[in-house]
């Protein structure tokens, strides 16, 4: 087990008054991770978390209790041509509202975007509706900070760290996977131990990755990057602590963060900068609902690109039945990989890549979301199968779109009484064709390893969210800079997976964890230099 | 799908170890329900193993014995699995008749669907042939009747100890982790090589 436990740090405690601080909006990833970096540097830093504390000994091996304990399920809507829409209209995303944020639930998949995706733009050409762009900053000018994010993260297969050791489900999925002609499968580079590493406890292949890891083998800022800020001494961790808006001065520099506190009272915490990670549904909200006489269409947004451009994969699994046992919950959750996909070739009819990731479901989930509002004897035939069964998921790049975007629903209001986000998606045909070629590819993978049936399955929630304040290189064409620096507002950051100028088609945790790291270098330099 | 399926309130029971009965028959509750639904699981069930007692008794609160055996019949029209038991079934008709008893609207909703059906039955629809039934169901399915059923029993159904046995998920018994007990047990596909997995750790 972690032998660092955030609840155990005293910690320092900052008054609200205290206008030196850096504010930090979010505890997961991103947010998680700019904190620990700041404080290690000496800079005093507050997180604001929305959701409450819950510790590894309180995660529970039960999918919708887990969830009810969890998850982000506050006021949302759902809307455009996905299907989640009607299946799921207050559940556009599957993201989590707890110290640790979404680092809590995530699979622990972490890959570096390769370089002709930075260039995606160039790459691709102009794909007619999509807002395809270039990042400002490239492979060769994120490696450096990759390279520290694995080490921090303790990713399997660098700095010597072994694989993890392969399940069932990884042993149907890599005999149909090389019987097909992939070359390049394997259980992946995970930030979960293969090795005790960290103070951390190896995988005991639990199954229960997205219900919160007990053992802490895999990467989480609830038990790594939040108790060492805190233990700096330069690190406040505040929990329930929501936050309604953002505040600036007569100079447009922001100033104050109000928040709800756990019971409910509203305070206002002044800051020096902030920075904003709240995932990239919450981070737009945030930014519009902080609106004011000076900036009326919302924080960062001469652009007019606060909340456009929300990616989130192009994704799908597909499962398949055998003859025999297959037991696919036991072991870790998506520790399979094929990378053969992950390349732009046109010749497949799409632009873009994709990968295929192991992936399983506890019987709960895999009922409510293997064909969500099928009844009848061809899906309880499925549920019949279901000890039977082995899963993939499909994790791709989608085109960035304008009208794919964040906005403040007009009538539905939160707990507090701010107006909830609209989640609004439709897929591009770029993601069609490239979803199709997938599940075909899947099919045959499957069918090559000896399967029975298959089904395709829609996209779960989404739990990759992208875009909403895109870096760009010029203001008119996204929210932040190169350092995820708002274009309009010095002092005002972006430290989540919303910097995203194009989605690529890895896993984003280890990106958002690197641009977390270099951010934190950038903004430790502009303070030192009185910049901001 | 309506929206509901996803903020259902749970039961505690879920998370229960699986030596406690699931629906217990006693006295006291018979005293006092407006129900009561009977069954026995058969002699070859798995279940039995898990259950206290082979006979089980799930008592009502709001809606009467005869409702209760109506929506047991259409969930397991809804849900048809040849071998699932009927107390699997019941948890669902304990679970309509937890929300029928939280809201009037959803009682009124469940006791007129109810009435329908009987009223295409001519009688006890519980008691229609299944081919007859299933042709109902169909023409319910896009009723807000058929969408509480529905979405309450796919989540009730499919979340519960009995199932978990049943179907073959090891749910709460996997807390401790697979890495010696399994993860990798398949032996009807050759391992993949060392270079593609990974070493099971000593300790």
């Amino acid at each position: 087990m972690a032998t660092t436990h955030t609840q155990e740090q005293p910690g320092k405690k900052f008054s609200l008054d205290d206008d030196h601080v850096v504010v930090i909006v979010g505890s997961g990833a991103g947010g998680g991770t700019l904190a620990n970096e700041l404080a290690q540097k000496g800079i005093d830093v507050v997180v604001l978390e929305a959701g409450k504390l819950h510790t590894q000994a309180d995660f529970l091996a039960d999918e919708w209790a887990s969830f009810q304990q969890l998850a982000w399920l506050d006021a949302r809507t759902a809307s455009g041509s996905w299907r989640i829409a009607k299946d799921f209209p207050n559940l556009p995303a599957w993201i989590c509202k707890t110290v640790g944020g979404t680092s809590v639930h995530w699979a622990g998949a972490s890959l570096r975007i390769q370089p002709y995706e930075f260039k995606a733009l160039t790459t691709y050409g102009k794909v007619k509706g999509a807002a395809l762009l270039d990042w400002p900053i490239t492979r060769e000018d994120l490696d450096p900070y990759y390279t520290r994010a694995e080490k921090k993260l303790g990713v399997t297969r660098t700095n010597g760290l072994p694989g993890l050791p392969g399940n069932n489900n990884f042993k149907i999925f890599h005999a149909g996977a090389t019987r097909i002609g992939y070359k390049h499968v394997n259980t992946g580079h995970m930030a979960i131990n293969s090795v005790a590493n960290d103070d951390r406890a190896h995988c005991y292949q639990r199954g229960f990755c997205f219900q919160g890891c007990r053992f802490g083998a895999k990467w989480s800022t609830l038990y790594t990057e939040l108790p060492r800020a805190v233990q700096t001494g330069h690190a406040e961790l505040r929990t329930e602590a929501h936050v309604a808006r953002i505040e600036h001065d007569d100079t447009g520099k922001v100033n104050a963060v109000l928040y709800y506190d756990a019971k409910g009272a509203l305070q206002r915490q002044k800051a020096r900068a902030i920075a904003v990670a709240g995932n990239s549904i919450e981070t737009p909200r945030l930014l519009l609902n902080s609106h004011s006489a000076k900036f009326s269409a919302g924080l960062a947004n001469s652009s007019d690109q606060v909340g456009r451009n929300y990616m989130r994969h192009t994704t799908g699994s597909v499962y398949a039945t055998f003859a025999d046992k297959v037991d696919m919950y036991k072991g870790t959750v998506m520790a399979g990989i094929v990378e053969d996909e992950a390349r732009h070739d046109t010749s497949r009819g799409f632009a873009g890549g994709y990968h295929l990731e192991t992936i399983s479901l506890g019987l709960s989930f895999y009922a409510a979301f293997l064909n969500p509002g099928a009844w009848g004897a061809e899906f309880t035939d499925a549920m019949d199968q279901y000890a039977r069964t082995a899963g993939l998921w499909i994790v791709g790049e989608d085109m960035p779109q304008s009208s794919n975007r964040i906005t403040l629903n007009d009538t539905l209001k939160d707990q507090y009484g701010l107006p909830a986000a609209d989640v609004h998606f439709d897929d591009h045909p770029n993601d069609v064709a490239m979803r199709e070629h997938a599940f075909k590819q899947s099919e045959s993978l499957y069918k090559a390893a000896g399967a029975k049936d298959t089904y395709r399955v829609p996209p779960y929630p989404s739990t990759h969210n992208l875009g909403t304040a895109r870096m760009s290189e010029n203001p008119e064409d996204g929210v932040v800079n190169k350092h995820g620096q708002t274009h309009d507002i010095p002092n005002l950051f972006i430290a989540d997976g919303s910097q995203f100028t194009t989605g690529a088609a890895e896993n984003p945790t280890l990106t958002i964890v690197s641009l977390a790291i270099r951010q934190a270098d950038y903004i430790a330099d502009q303070m030192k230099q009185r910049a901001i | 799908m309506q929206t509901k399926p996803i903020t259902l309130s749970l039961e505690r029971e879920h998370a229960r170890p699986m030596q406690k009965a699931p629906i217990s028959l006693t006295r006291r509750a018979l005293l006092k329900g407006t129900g009561v639904l009977f069954g026995t699981l058969a002699v070859s069930s798995t279940l039995a193993l898990i259950a206290p007692s082979r006979v089980w008794a799930l008592e009502l609160k709001t809606l009467n014995e005869h409702e209760g055996k109506v929506l047991l019949a259409l969930v397991k029209r809804i849900y048809p699995h040849a071998t699932l038991e009927d107390a699997v079934y019941a948890l669902v008709v304990k679970d309509l008749d937890g929300k029928a008893s939280g809201t009037a609207d959803v009682r009124a909703q469940l006791t007129d669907g109810i009435r329908k059906l009987d009223k295409q039955a001519g009688g006890d629809w519980a008691a229609r042939p299944v081919a007859d039934q299933d042709r109902d169901v169909a023409a319910i399915a896009d009723t807000p009747f058929f969408q509480t059923v529905r979405s309450t029993a796919v989540v009730s159904l499919y979340s519960n100890a009995l199932a978990y046995a049943h179907f073959g998920y090891g749910a709460q018994a996997g807390d401790g982790g697979y890495l010696y007990k399994g993860f990798d047990d398949l032996s009807w596909l050759p391992d993949p090589p060392e270079q593609d997995s990974g070493p099971i750790p000593a300790n």
